[in-house]
C-alpha cells in the first residue's frame, strides 16, 4: 500500500485499483473542531481535483477534492454520527471514502509523505 | 425539575460576587418563555367557550396544547430583559467587516413610518398607491444614476437573493442565444455567497486564485476563460478590502470570451458617488440597501437587494417593475403586459409581491438627504476611517496586504502576531466582548490565516475609533504578555465562552419540558 498526498491536503492510500481518501492531520488542525462531513454517494464518478466532499468546522466550510479520479464504492458512515473522528484520526479512522481508480497514472503528480511534510513546512 | 434554573451567574469576574437571583446588579437574568409561563395564567380575557357539537370525527385534541400562559407585563419584561443583553449599532461601534454596520439615520425611520408608506397593502388597487409607486420609481432612477446602469430590478430581498437574480438573468440571456455554458468562475477574494449562488443556478464553480497583492490573478483568469464559461462573479472592492484595479481589463476579457461579469455590490459603500460600476464593464450587480443606504440590518430589519443590469441583460430582468405611463405609475406584473419589446424576455418573478417597501423609503430618504456631495463624502470617509484603523494597528497586528497600498472600506489583519501563544483570532474576539465591543468578522476571507476584517464605516467618529483602537492595542499587548489569561474570555458578558463545537455537533433545537424528558428515558 502506498500513500500519496495533494497540495490541497488530501491523502489517498492505494491498494491495487482501490484508493482510500481523507484529509491530512495538518488540514484538520487548520480547520479546528469538525462538526459535519458531507460525503459523496457511492456510485458517484469523481474527477481528479473535482469536488468530492465538504467538511465543516466551527471556523469554516471547505470543499474536499478528489486526489485522484474514480468511482466511489464506499463511504465512512461513522463520520455522520461522529464527525470528531476527523480530528482524532484524520489519517486513520477519519477516512472519507473509497473509490475505484479510473486511471492510475493520475497518481504520478502526487507527493509522497516526505515531500508533503516538506511542503507543509513551507506554509 | 420544574421552574427556573438559575445557573448562569458568571464564575469569577466582578470580584467573584455571587447573588441568590443570578442577576448581576441591574443586569437581569431571564428564563425561556416556556420555563417562565404557567398554564393557569393568561394575558387576555377570553370568553368561555359554549358547548359545541364537534364535526372533526374523533380528531379533536384531548390534551392541553402546553403553550405557556403569560401576562402582558411578563412578555414586556421578557423581551426588554433580552434586549438589554443584546448589542447593536445604537449602542456602540459594530466593526463587522463586509457588513457596513453604519448608523441608521432617524430621518429614514420618520419617513418610513408615514402612514401612506407604512400602512398600505400590496394588493391595494394601484390607483390608491401612486405615491408608493412613484417612490419606487424615483429610487430606481437614483440607483441607475449612481451605478451608471440602464436597468434595475427592485424586488430582490437581500444580497444573496440579488446575486441569484443577477445570475438567473445571465442564464436567461445565454439560453436566449442557445448557449449552454456550464462554468462560473469565482475569485478567491469574492464573497462566500457567490459560489453558492452559482451552484444554486446549476453552474459548476471554479476558483480563480488571488495574487500576492490580494487581487484577482488576471493572467490566471484570462487563461481559464473559454466557450464553457458563463460568467465571472467578482467582488469589488473585494473581500480583502482592496480595489480591483484590473476591473476594466477583466470585463473586456470576459466579454471577449462571450461571458458576463457579475459584480457583488456588497462593498459599494466604498465607492458610491465616486465610481460607477457601469463604467467598469459590469453586467449585473446587486446593491445592499441595508448596507450602503443605511437601512437597518444585522437582525434588526429586513434586507433589500435591488439588482442593476447592463443593456445586454436589461431585457431579461425579473418582474414586477414600476413603469411610468403618462402621469400615472403602473405596476407591470405579467410578461404579456409589457408594451416594450425590450423587456419581454424577463426570466419571471422572484418574490410574491414587489420588494421591501420600508427599505425603499429609508434608502431614498438617505440618498436625497445626503445628495451628490454627501454620498461622495460617505465613500471618502468610509475609506479614510478604515485606513485610520489600518494605520493605527499595523505595528501590533499583522496587516496582511499593507504593503500593497491603502485599503478601501475595511482593514484586513491575520492572527500571525499571536504565533507561539496558542491563542487565535477567536480568543481576541472573545476578549473584545469583555471590552464592550462586538467583534470584527473572523476567519473570513480565507486567503489569510485567522482573518480579522474590520469595517468601521464612515459614521464612526475619531473618538469612537480611538476607543476601539486603544482596546485592540491593549489586548494585543496583554495577550502576548499573559496568553493564559485569555483562553477562557469573555469573563464579564451575560454568558461565558459558549461551546460552539457541542452546539454544532449535538444541537438542541426544541424545548422539552424537563419532567417529560425524564419520563421518556
Amino acid at each position: 500500500m502506498t500513500r500519496y498526498f495533494t497540495k490541497e491536503h488530501e491523502w489517498v492510500d492505494v491498494e491495487g485499483d482501490t484508493g482510500t481518501c481523507g484529509i491530512t492531520s495538518y488540514a484538520q488542525e487548520m480547520l479546528g473542531d469538525v462538526v459535519f462531513v458531507d460525503l459523496p454517494a457511492p456510485g458517484r464518478v469523481l474527477t481528479k481535483g473535482g469536488d468530492a466532499a465538504v467538511v465543516e468546522s466551527v471556523k469554516a466550510a471547505s470543499d474536499v477534492y478528489a486526489p485522484v479520479g474514480g468511482t466511489v464504492i464506499e463511504v465512512n458512515a461513522d463520520l455522520e454520527a461522529d464527525p470528531a473522528l476527523v480530528n482524532t484520526g484524520a489519517e486513520t479512522g477519519g477516512w472519507f471514502f473509497k473509490l475505484t481508480l479510473s486511471d492510475a497514472s493520475e497518481l504520478d503528480g502526487l507527493m509522497d509523505e516526505d515531500a508533503y511534510k516538506a511542503f507543509v513546512a513551507t506554509l | 425539575m420544574m421552574g427556573h434554573a438559575r445557573k448562569t451567574t458568571p464564575e469569577g469576574g466582578q470580584g467573584g460576587v455571587q447573588t441568590w437571583t443570578g442577576n448581576r446588579g441591574l443586569m437581569l437574568e431571564e428564563p425561556l418563555l416556556f420555563e417562565k409561563g404557567a398554564v393557569d395564567r393568561c394575558g387576555v380575557d377570553l370568553p368561555d367557550v359554549p358547548e359545541v357539537k364537534s364535526r372533526l370525527g374523533g380528531l379533536e385534541r384531548h390534551r392541553p396544547i402546553d403553550l405557556p400562559g403569560l401576562s402582558e407585563p411578563d412578555m414586556v419584561r421578557h423581551y426588554t430583559r433580552l434586549s438589554r443583553q443584546n448589542y447593536g449599532i445604537d449602542l456602540g461601534i459594530f466593526p463587522l467587516g463586509s457588513c457596513t454596520m453604519k448608523h441608521n439615520p432617524r430621518l429614514n425611520e420618520k419617513m418610513a413610518r408615514l402612514p401612506g408608506f407604512a400602512d398600505i397593502h400590496p394588493l391595494q388597487p394601484v390607483d390608491s398607491v401612486q405615491g408608493a409607486l412613484e417612490l419606487i420609481d424615483t429610487l430606481a432612477h437614483w440607483l441607475k444614476m449612481l451605478t451608471g446602469m440602464p436597468e434595475v430590478a427592485m424586488s430582490p430581498k437581500a444580497g444573496a437573493h440579488g446575486e441569484l437574480c443577477g445570475m438567473l438573468a445571465i442564464r436567461a440571456a445565454l439560453e436566449a442565444r442557445g448557449d449552454s455554458r456550464k462554468v462560473v468562475l469565482v475569485p478567491e477574494s469574492a464573497h462566500g455567497t457567490n459560489p453558492a449562488t452559482a451552484a444554486f443556478c446549476g453552474y459548476a464553480v471554479e476558483n480563480i486564485p488571488a495574487d500576492a497583492r490580494g487581487r484577482v490573478d488576471l493572467a490566471a483568469l484570462k487563461a481559464r476563460l473559454g466557450p464553457d464559461v458563463a460568467a465571472v462573479m467578482i467582488t469589488n472592492p473585494n473581500t480583502c478590502g482592496l480595489f480591483e484595479p484590473d476591473m476594466i481589463a477583466i470585463g473586456e476579457a470576459v466579454h471577449a470570451a462571450g461571458a458576463f461579469v457579475y459584480c457583488d455590490g456588497a462593498n459599494f459603500n466604498a465607492i458610491v458617488g465616486r465610481v460607477r460600476p457601469g463604467d467598469l464593464g459590469i453586467d449585473a450587480m446587486h446593491i445592499n440597501l441595508h448596507k450602503t443606504f443605511s437601512t437597518p440590518h444585522g437582525g434588526g430589519g429586513p434586507g433589500s437587494g435591488p439588482v442593476v443590469f447592463s443593456a445586454a441583460l436589461a431585457p431579461f430582468a425579473p418582474l414586477p417593475f414600476v413603469l411610468k405611463q403618462g402621469d400615472k405609475y403602473a405596476l407591470i406584473e405579467e410578461r404579456e403586459a409589457l408594451a416594450s419589446a425590450d423587456h419581454n424576455q424577463s426570466f419571471g418573478r422572484m418574490v410574491a409581491f414587489h420588494g421591501q417597501m420600508g427599505m425603499f423609503v429609508r434608502a431614498l430618504s438617505y440618498i436625497l438627504s445626503h445628495g451628490n456631495d454627501g454620498l461622495r463624502q460617505v465613500a471618502e470617509d468610509a475609506v479614510l476611517n478604515a485606513n485610520y484603523v489600518l494605520a493605527s494597528l499595523k505595528d501590533v497586528f499583522t496587516a496582511s496586504f499593507a504593503d500593497s497600498g491603502p485599503c478601501m472600506h475595511e482593514a484586513l489583519f491575520s492572527d500571525d502576531f499571536l504565533d507561539g501563544t496558542g491563542l487565535s483570532t477567536i480568543d481576541l474576539a472573545k476578549a473584545m466582548i469583555d471590552e464592550g465591543f462586538h467583534p470584527m468578522t473572523m476567519y473570513f476571507p480565507l486567503v489569510v490565516h485567522g482573518a480579522m476584517l474590520v469595517e468601521p464605516t464612515e459614521t464612526e467618529s475619531k473618538a469612537s475609533m480611538d476607543e476601539l483602537i486603544g482596546a485592540l492595542r491593549s489586548l494585543a499587548r496583554r495577550m502576548l504578555a499573559d496568553p493564559d489569561a485569555y483562553r477562557a474570555a469573555p469573563y464579564l458578558s451575560p454568558r461565558r465562552r459558549l461551546d460552539e463545537t457541542a452546539a454544532a455537533r449535538k444541537p438542541v433545537l426544541t424545548w422539552r419540558e424537563p419532567v417529560l424528558a425524564v419520563a421518556a428515558e
